[in-house]
């Protein structure tokens, strides 16, 4: 460089200048130091596992105990990783491989306030897509769980970023590494396969930045409610996003992250988890803030006052084969909320004051449906020819919306199978629903004939000798339903 | 450069960064102390303190989509609105949007010293934080001035003291463009900051250009220097005179398109445009 020259002056100032920065630091991490009594270790795995004890790795039920290897022969740096093979669907010992590596010892953990996001290496045997893989679950609390999804390997080993929604909450955490990963392929014949992960840390990068906190999905949802309803917002997600390196990643996370806050806590009030309790006529909106960002999405609940109970069955009880209802004796069932795999709808049974209703919420998630299943035992419905529901509906009605009920038979074996089974689904219209009152139905068991369950049954129900099961399914329009006083009968 | 390391313990804290910063320090340079500057007669300066429109006697704009999106396809529509530029709380605001505006799905700003100030040589400096995001594209730069027409781009000169991609937000760059060596072939070298990124706090970025250099450099470093040996054409950095421009530019073919990830509105903060002389 020509026209550089030594200037000691200049260096001089340099110095000065960093050593005044030097000093804020400190008075900075003496500040925190007063909180932070836990050790700020960064690593988690190297060669080994580091500072996490003895006893530190926790699989989840029914995943494959034995998934989770130190692998001595592979290794993105230094001399081992961490192998993971994920067992086939049909390994006596788990069809997948999942667990928590939390610091041994009760009281324990880690100060991760000072990272900004979790980073390891991996590859995998074959690209492959591994379903979770986070921080933050010490089966205790489970406060600031924190989960990437639908993480993509290759066959290569790739640097990837679980970035820490907001590490000043992080002063004492157990839970350091989460994974959860099935085979690969249809349901139920998944195919196994390894991958391996190595110098899993926590860092702090300094390029994770720009945050975009979100709570229902981001958007400003508007809903009719009642008085003593609840609304979960974690369970319709809540995200975090942030810049890293160019490009957005996004973690799911726990509630605690969050501080959310009603206009109107008379009439709706909200707890740490974000669960919202309807108390009064009115209209509330909630918000939520995350690391002093306010989230996108909103909820505005308006409750007309209490839920007026459903119209109560006239018919005697002698014709009646009832599945839910306070006005009758409901025969065996097996739950009026399958929560089958990747089914987003939640709730069940809810009682208000005496009244026992079914309240479902996230009914538009995932595949939108939920199912009541009574095959121990089935019912024989041979000389019944109609079913009744009454149905409340809190959300305003849209041209889109409809609500289809399907019904399996599960045939002799009492074992609803896909493909095997015959079934019959008929669809409401949205021109037949009405928002914020009671509708009756009664239905014409002949004219249930529309294939069900995504064609997974088919053929119609002439043959009702061993029914054993009622879907509603929301066509993924509506977010929340309530149902009662179901059951079959003989006109 | 080592800043990759991270500190466990306290005390060593300090005497790790002392030997960081030095090794920054001499790893620009093989073995000679660098200083980024030297410049310090201040000829014009503005440090954006009154809000409202910026100082007309130093800013003009360039207004529309000028030639094929100023030459390289540019998404944005540029103003002189409030919504696209103004000044307050100290700095100047240059903000792209997102929206419909004759016949452009976007809007920003670009204002130039044309005719209001323009210099050879000098050391030329501001003070920005900048926007980020796939598309997005600011610039702090100079022009050489095309003396009513009768010259032409790339023959009056170009000196590109910051550019930057949004989804690349730890990375600027410093170019030339001249006759032999425009465009694609200009004479370019990227700066990235370690564990940092430009969007999240001002950072410095100027220039110190004398006859036969032009010396880049970002915040205390200088990280490049260009000289008539580095250019494979003619030298036409000892002429001028050269006006400043700041601007948003939205896509392009540079950047690309801004994408679903893209955030808008985008704001350019500018803490200080200024500009030395040589003192002696």
């Amino acid at each position: 460089m020509k026209n550089t020259k030594f200037t000691y002056t200049k260096m001089t100032c340099l110095l000065g200048f960093i050593f005044t920065i030097l000093v804020s630091c400190e008075r900075e991490l003496s500040d925190e130091a007063v909180f932070a009594t836990f050790p700020n270790t960064a690593e988690i795995f190297t060669d080994s596992p580091v500072g996490l004890g003895t006893d530190f790795y926790f699989p989840y039920i029914g995943s494959k105990a034995t998934a989770w290897t130190v692998d001595n022969e592979v290794s993105y740096e230094g001399t081992a990783s961490m192998r993971f093979d994920v067992p086939n669907a049909n390994d006596p010992d788990g069809n997948y491989a999942g667990a928590i590596f939390r610091v041994d010892g009760e009281g324990s953990g880690r100060d991760l306030s000072g990272f900004d996001a979790l980073t390891f290496w991996a590859k995998a045997s074959q690209a492959v897509t591994i379903g979770e893989v986070g921080f933050g679950e010490d089966f205790g609390e489970n406060k600031y769980v924190t989960t990437r999804t639908n993480i993509d390997l290759t066959t290569n080993w790739v640097k990837y970023t679980i970035p820490i929604p907001d590490p000043s909450k992080l002063i004492q955490e157990r839970g350091l590494l989460r994974y959860s990963a099935g085979g690969i392929g249809p349901v139920g014949s998944e195919v196994g396969y390894t991958f391996w992960i190595d110098e899993v840390k926590f860092e702090k990068l300094g390029t994770v930045a720009q945050p975009q906190p979100v709570i229902l999905s981001g958007q400003d949802v508007e809903q009719q409610s009642f008085n003593g309803s609840q609304i979960d917002l974690a369970a319709s997600g809540l995200t975090q996003t942030f810049n890293t390196n160019g490009r957005n990643v996004t973690v799911n996370t726990a509630p605690a992250y969050f501080t959310f806050t009603s206009s109107e806590p008379s009439v709706a009030s909200v707890d740490e988890n974000g669960l919202v309790t309807v108390n009064s006529q009115g209209t509330a909106s909630i918000t939520a803030v995350l690391a002093g960002v306010e989230a996108k999405g909103s909820l505005k609940v308006t409750s007309n006052g209490s839920l007026q109970p459903a119209p109560t069955p006239t018919l005697p009880e002698s014709n009646v084969i009832s599945i839910f209802s306070d006005a009758y004796t409901n025969i065996p069932v097996d739950f009026y909320n399958g929560n089958f795999q990747g089914q987003g709808t939640t709730g069940g049974v809810a009682s208000l004051g005496n009244d026992n209703i079914l309240l479902y919420n996230n009914f538009d998630q995932d595949f939108g449906f939920v199912t009541t299943q009574f095959v121990n035992p089935t019912v024989n419905l041979t000389s019944q020819n109609r079913i009744h529901f009454d149905l409340y509906i809190q959300e305003s009605i849209d041209s889109g919306d409809q609500l289809t009920v399907e019904l399996v038979n599960a045939g002799s074996d009492g074992v609803i199978e896909p493909f095997v089974d015959n079934g019959g689904g008929l669809s409401i219209p949205s021109s037949e629903l009405t928002s914020g009152t009671w509708m009756s139905f009664d239905l014409s068991l002949d004219n249930f004939t529309n294939p069900t369950g995504g064609n997974n049954f088919s053929g119609g129900i002439a043959n009702r000798t061993h029914m054993g099961s009622i879907t509603f399914v929301s066509g993924l329009t509506l977010s929340s339903i309530i149902v009662d006083n179901i059951y079959f009968y003989t006109e | 450069m080592t800043k990759k390391h991270t500190y466990k313990i306290k005390e060593l804290f300090i005497s790790v960064l002392l030997i960081v910063s030095f090794f920054v320090i001499s790893s620009c340079e093989t073995n000679e102390t660098q200083t980024v500057a030297t410049f310090t007669e201040l000829v014009m300066a503005d440090e954006f303190d009154t809000d409202g429109a910026p100082n007309s006697t130093i800013w003009g704009y360039d207004i529309g989509t000028g030639q094929n999106g100023w030459g390289n396809n540019e998404l944005q529509y540029y103003t002189d609105r409030t919504e696209n530029v103004t000044v307050q709380n100290g700095v100047l605001i240059i903000t792209a949007k997102q929206e419909q505006f004759e016949q452009s799905s976007y809007t920003s700003a670009r204002l130039l010293t044309k005719g209001k100030f323009e210099q050879t040589y000098g050391r030329f400096e501001a003070r920005i934080r900048l926007p980020y995001g796939q598309g997005i594209w600011p610039a702090f730069w100079l022009l050489g001035d095309d003396s009513n027409g009768t010259e032409v781009w790339p023959q009056i000169g170009e000196i590109d003291i910051m550019e930057y991609l949004g989804n690349e937000p730890s990375k600027i760059f410093g170019t030339v463009h001249g006759p032999g060596y425009s465009a694609g072939e200009s004479i370019s070298k990227s700066y990235i900051l370690d564990n940092d990124r430009f969007d999240t706090g001002f950072h410095i970025f100027g220039i110190e250009w004398g006859p036969d250099y032009i010396n880049f450099y970002v915040d205390d470093v200088l990280y490049n220097q260009i000289t008539p040996e580095d250019v494979p054409g003619e030298w036409v950095f000892n002429q001028g005179p050269f006006y400043i421009i700041l601007n948003v530019a939205v896509g392009g073919e540079l950047p690309g398109a801004p994408n679903a990830e893209t955030v808008f509105p985008q704001t350019m903060l500018v803490d200080y445009v200024r500009v030395y002389n040589r003192s002696n």
